[in-house]
């Protein structure tokens, strides 16, 4: 096992940069997800970690050691990929074997190591099967287990589970982080679903057009959203973005969101914005969770107002409702007993202890 | 047949899936009316060979019904496989074949993976420029082929010409190409991600070709050995330019010289001797197709 360096890693094909000068400390142990929109750069860094691509400039160090011209069977990783990758004609246990027999490890130790990593993974007794006689999800089990039973430093996920159903994933996803927390291995995994990031990470790494956005904790990256792609990317239903100015009104400061609708900043807020230029275009952005149907005993800093629904998504727990604020729409989470109704009017409460302000310009989290 | 038993099963589907069951049913009846036509177009000249070889020579000059034996004789058999003239021919033609179906694999597989594979500078040109050879007719090559042999032959002092084994040289330049072209597309077609993952597993080049490559692309290799096969056992042209003297003959090119002298022709023993020439490819189409319909790549990756 080992830690993982980027420095300034450049991807280029021909005259388009695919990776923009990333540098990433990925520690000892530590699941890492990179995270982002399709042609982001995140499979790219990926493969350039495992040694399937060159790079094109900078420095990948693996256990401190700079592999840049490494061969990728010398740089001691595993990777699982998206379509599994089974070679067809051997049998699970010889997908699993296939590395180790290559380096001529003693047959003991193959067979030791190949059935420790099957009961891991609750394949025991599918170890002689082909893979086309196994599910998907069986598939993947394996790929995985070829990757454990070589020991490498460090695991590579390419999209493991983009290729499994809807319910497979959320299991395979569980059977993913206990595996991790079982053999505690160095880990980096892409995926594009911010919800597999968010379950499975230490740390998320959101890329954007060859660029790290940036870098934290799940919670981090929820609650403090450094741009907003980040703060949109993050979170489903993604978070509400309206256009809204600051205002002065008798030594107070105000949140103008329509003509009609403008709200007092909590002090903590005002005091955090009051320094803004009031000329920039400002956007606010808040989580659907925090516009929720109002009720008598709102606390500081929630405010209400009435709108009319567009559409209304039960979705058993709660219920989503879609409204538009001068033409901008907008999505709430509401109590399902709440009584909304598509078309209906609804009042509303805004928790602005928890929005985030933003340059419209520059998308940064003021 | 099953489309008939769902229009039976409920009328009020009839409707909805009557015009298609129509459909297939005409389709199956064009299918099988065309079927029947081409097998009997392709079936009635082996099928007169057969009848033809089982009759004596006075029989077949004979004005009877040429689709009958009246007195059949297994004597064109005997005399062909006691003669040591035509085992000589079936074994300079079983040589060379296999032979050429050995080396054009040694040639064809490195090469195809490469081509499909390696990505280098100029090589999706260089793999059109492999087929593109196949184009060349043999007809428009014989005769430089003969002359850049001759040459050879002149300044090594090596027999070539009139030597069964100058085929060893010449046949390739028919097989590899198209050969090379087949095994790229089969290669093409195995998923990147399994080299990539054979390549993190620590296998070189040459590992990954044979222990995943080839075994994951073999029905595309039985194909192509099929096909060097066949076209080397059935080569006439060449064989009947590079070599001449009775011994050195390939079968096809045997029987045509040595069964027709002048204007006479002894059809029992021609017709024999190509049905019994004919018997080695079959006996390999039939021995390998089941290894060529089993679909090896199923499950290698999703979809």
């Amino acid at each position: 096992m080992a830690e993982v360096a980027l420095r300034k890693v450049v991807k280029r094909y021909d005259d388009v940069e695919a990776v923009r000068g990333i540098d990433l400390d990925i520690a000892d142990h530590e699941f890492i997800v990179l995270v982002g929109p399709s042609g982001c750069g995140k499979s790219t860094t990926l493969r350039m970690i495992a040694g399937l691509e060159d790079i094109s400039d900078g420095d990948i160090m693996i256990g401190g050691d700079v592999v840049n011209d490494v061969p990728p069977k010398d740089r001691d990783i595993a990777m699982v990929f998206q379509n599994y990758a089974l070679y067809p004609h051997m049998t699970v246990a010889e997908n699993m074997s296939f590395g180790l027999r290559l380096k001529h490890y003693p047959k003991a130790e193959i067979k030791a190591r190949v059935t420790e990593a099957a009961r891991l993974l609750d394949i025991t007794d599918l170890i002689d099967r082909k893979p086309k006689q196994l599910s998907g999800g069986q598939r993947q089990r394996v790929a995985m287990g070829r990757a454990i039973v070589r020991n490498p430093k460090v695991f590579l996920f390419d999209e493991p589970l983009s290729n499994l159903d809807a319910k497979l994933r959320v299991q395979m996803r569980i059977e993913i982080k206990k595996v991790h927390q079982k053999v505690r291995t160095t880990t980096v995994y892409v995926t594009h679903d911010q919800v597999e990031a968010m379950t499975l990470a230490d740390r998320v790494v959101v890329m954007n057009k060859g660029r790290i956005e940036q870098i934290g904790t799940p919670n981090e990256l929820y609650h403090k959203p450094a741009t907003r792609f980040v703060a949109g990317f993050i979170g489903s239903p993604a978070m509400n973005f309206i256009p809204c100015r600051l205002e002065d009104v008798g030594g107070t400061l105000q949140l103008r969101l329509t003509d009609r609708i403008a709200f007092p900043l909590p002090p903590a807020r005002a005091a955090r914005y009051n320094a803004l230029p009031r000329t920039d275009k400002l956007l606010l952005g808040l989580r659907p969770e925090h516009l929720t149907e109002s009720h008598a005993h709102l606390g500081p800093g929630v405010e209400t107002f009435d709108t009319v629904l567009d559409v209304t998504e039960p979705m058993g727990m709660e219920t989503l409702v879609y409204f538009g604020l001068e033409g901008t729409p907008v999505c709430g989470r509401v109590d399902p007993n709440a009584g909304a109704k598509d078309g209906a009017p609804m009042r509303l409460a805004m928790d602005l202890n928890n929005m985030h302000l933003l340059n419209e310009e520059t998308g940064v989290v003021l | 047949m099953s489309t008939l038993t769902i229009d039976k099963a409920g009328p009020s589907r009839k409707v909805k899936y009557g015009s298609m069951s129509r459909d297939r049913t005409w389709a199956l009846r064009w299918s099988y009316f065309f079927l029947v036509l081409f097998a009997i177009f392709f079936l009635t000249p082996p099928i007169y060979m057969l009848i033809t070889s089982l009759k004596s020579s006075a029989e077949i000059s004979a004005a009877t019904n040429p689709w009958w034996v009246f007195h059949p004789t297994l004597s064109n058999y005997v005399e062909l496989l006691t003669s040591n003239q035509f085992l000589r021919f079936f074994w300079n033609s079983s040589m060379i074949s296999i032979i050429v179906v050995i080396v054009t694999m040694l040639i064809s597989i490195p090469a195809a993976f490469a081509l499909a594979r390696m990505k280098f500078w100029g090589s999706a040109t260089l793999a059109t420029g492999v087929f593109l050879t196949y184009l060349i007719p043999d007809s428009l090559l014989f005769i430089p082929l003969f002359k850049m042999l001759g040459v050879i032959q002149e300044y090594t002092g090596i027999t070539l010409l009139n030597r069964w084994y100058v085929l060893l040289f010449i046949y390739p330049t028919l097989t590899v190409p198209f050969c090379t072209w087949i095994m790229i597309g089969y290669f093409a077609s195995i998923p990147k991600e399994l080299d990539e993952a054979a390549l993190i597993d620590g296998a070189s080049w040459l590992q990954t070709l044979t222990r995943i490559f080839i075994p994951v692309a073999l029905p595309g290799l039985i194909a192509a050995t099929i096909f060097a096969f066949t076209v080397s056992w059935a080569q006439f042209l060449y064989p009947l330019v590079f070599t001449t003297s009775v011994d050195q003959l390939v079968l096809p090119v045997g029987i045509t010289t040595t069964l027709i002298k002048g204007d006479v022709f002894n059809w029992g023993q021609i017709m024999t001797g190509a049905l019994l020439g004919a018997a080695p490819p079959l006996v390999i189409y039939a021995f390998l197709m089941d290894y060529y319909i089993a679909g090896l790549t199923a499950g290698a990756t999703k979809g």
